[in-house]
């Protein structure tokens, strides 16, 4: 193992700034922030659609406001295969809905609740997260 | 109100992925890269996620009701069982093979990326197929 990249000060701030749209969204609204459970219902279900609507016009304009008052541009590197990109966007939908939550659904909303089927998730898919990587990094 | 409350909620949300970098699968995927070159910035992202929400939690579910809505709703499943861990997996497997999870891949189509709407676009396919057959298990 060798530490590459790391950046707690940046990660911790913009993980408070999650914690703390959950702890709004909680206190006001009374639901838990999930995003795969809210696209998914914005997609499939009438209850709160235009609830879920907005949320998720919210977490595209995020990074727009960002971008606007930190004068940064933002960076990401994404892989450039279709296929890849097609079978890990299924999977992540489907599994995601098999498993009833996602990293904000079971990883923040789940876990600081102290729900152990929260626990037994996220511990789930980051060990099969991990052997993903090794597995591809070896191929 | 509580649409305005949503609306604020996706902005900051996405604001905080932006600033925590995981809108980059590159940095997803550094976290998940612990037999090689590790970047463990997600587990801070968690650290600070939680430590801010866990105290309201528990502050705040005594109470009867939210302040713009009747009541609280949200899943309060314990049930660990096969769904769960079969689920989870999948889930872990595409998001080891393309480092985007929901959140950070529906903020990202702020930048017009059209990998990330490519992903996105499986995604809620993903989801579609899972309500389907769903709805299939429950005619039967």
């Amino acid at each position: 193992m060798n530490i590459v990249n790391f950046t707690p000060i940046s990660a911790f701030l913009g993980g408070s700034l999650i914690g703390l749209a959950v702890v709004i969204f909680f206190v006001f609204n009374g639901r838990l922030i999930g995003i795969s459970g809210i696209a998914s219902n914005f997609l499939t279900s009438k209850d709160n659609r235009f609830d879920n609507f907005l949320f998720l016009i919210g977490l595209i304009i995020g990074p727009i406001v960002y971008k606007i008052f930190s004068q940064q541009e933002i960076n990401i590197t994404i892989s450039n295969s279709f296929y890849l990109l097609a079978v890990a966007g299924l999977l992540v939908g489907a599994g995601t809905r098999i498993g009833g939550g996602c990293t904000s659904g079971h990883s923040i909303s789940g876990i600081g609740r102290f729900s152990l089927r929260s626990i037994v998730a996220t511990i789930t898919f980051m060990i099969v997260g991990i052997l993903t990587v090794l597995v591809k990094n070896l191929i | 109100m509580n649409k305005i409350i949503s609306l604020i909620c996706g902005i900051i949300f996405g604001i905080g992925l932006t600033v925590s970098q995981m809108i980059d699968p590159a940095k997803v995927l550094g976290f998940l890269n612990i037999f090689g070159e590790w970047d463990p910035s997600l587990a801070f992202v968690m650290i600070g996620a939680l430590i801010i929400s866990s105290p309201f939690f528990h502050l705040f579910k005594n109470n009867k009701k939210p302040i713009f809505a009747d009541k609280f709703s949200y899943s309060n499943n314990k049930e660990i069982n096969k769904k769960l861990i079969v689920g989870s997996s999948l889930f872990g497997g595409g998001w080891g093979l393309a480092g985007l999870c929901p959140g950070p891949a529906i903020a990202s189509l702020a930048l017009l990326n059209l990998n990330s709407v490519s992903f996105v676009i499986f995604m809620f396919v993903g989801f579609y197929l899972v309500k389907l057959s769903d709805l299939t298990t429950q005619a039967r």
